[in-house]
């Protein structure tokens, strides 16, 4: 079930913006750097060292699910949170793309006005 | 995570040849693969027609916003605006800037272009697309410059 959800929200469409407004907290950031160890996680672990309350924390954990940044899986009552590096590996390769055709017109530049 | 490209280039050209190559608009198609209809004016909409082999059929559009003299030249654009039947008008644009600084050996080119976080989603598939057919035809000229010149 949580694979077969997971791919669901892989597929639909998001949008950039929202990924990097996702990113663009510092609690977030450091939810998703906990979540980077590529282990699931309790709300209960996120909360621990945080001045936040688990209430707050799930609001944000909320965001990054619907940026599609962080998955929700059921374990038995408990939910836990994975981290999913696709969305952000896709924003890296299109501008990875961007970067290349810049690079090819700054070689063009220089041979134009080097010769 | 970053949501700008940035680029610095050192040209073994003056700072004067730089600035007229970016801002010059026969000069800049040279390079760019673009045929532009007039000069760049700041503050005005700068149209033409891409060269860019295999491109041929899409048409430029960017709004230039500052000419500081042999300082700084920018625009704001459409990235991968590669479909003739949408109308991007609407759309959120990047902003590119190119940045010149006199060094000892000529010129010092800094470019950059802000504000991916604002552009849709859907239009990542299409700057792959572009790509791809932007490499094969890479493939093509390469092995036609072989063939012709062994």
């Amino acid at each position: 079930m949580s694979q077969r959800s997971r791919r669901r929200v892989t597929a639909a469409a998001r949008d950039r913006a929202e990924i990097f407004a996702a990113l663009g907290d510092e609690t977030r950031l450091l939810l998703v750097a906990k979540l980077c160890s590529g282990q699931l996680h309790s709300i209960s672990e996120l909360t621990v060292g945080s001045k936040l309350t688990r209430q707050a924390i799930t609001k944000h954990l909320r965001v990054l699910q619907r940026a599609g940044i962080v998955h929700g899986v059921r374990a038995g009552r408990e939910k836990r949170f994975e981290f999913d590096p696709e969305p952000m590996q896709e924003i890296k390769q299109y501008l990875d793309i961007v970067s290349e055709q810049w690079d090819q017109a700054l070689a063009r530049l220089k041979s134009f006005v080097e010769d | 995570m970053n949501d700008r490209i940035e680029k610095r280039i050192e040209l073994k050209a003056s700072v004067s040849r730089v600035w007229q190559a970016l801002t010059d608009y026969r000069e800049f198609g040279e390079w760019f693969r673009v045929k532009l209809d007039g000069a760049f004016v700041a503050g005005e909409v700068s149209r033409g027609q891409i060269t860019y082999p295999g491109y041929e059929h899409l048409k430029w559009e960017a709004v230039v916003q500052k000419m500081e003299a042999e300082r700084l030249f920018s625009f704001t654009w459409h990235p991968y605006a590669i479909d003739p039947k949408v109308d991007y008008s609407k759309e959120p644009q990047t902003l590119v800037e190119f940045k010149l600084e006199k060094t000892a050996t000529g010129t010092l080119l800094l470019l950059s272009e802000s504000g991916f976080d604002k552009i849709p989603a859907g239009r990542r598939m299409e700057a792959f697309r572009m790509n791809d057919g932007g490499w094969t035809q890479q493939m093509k000229n390469i092995e036609r410059h072989v063939t012709e010149k062994p």
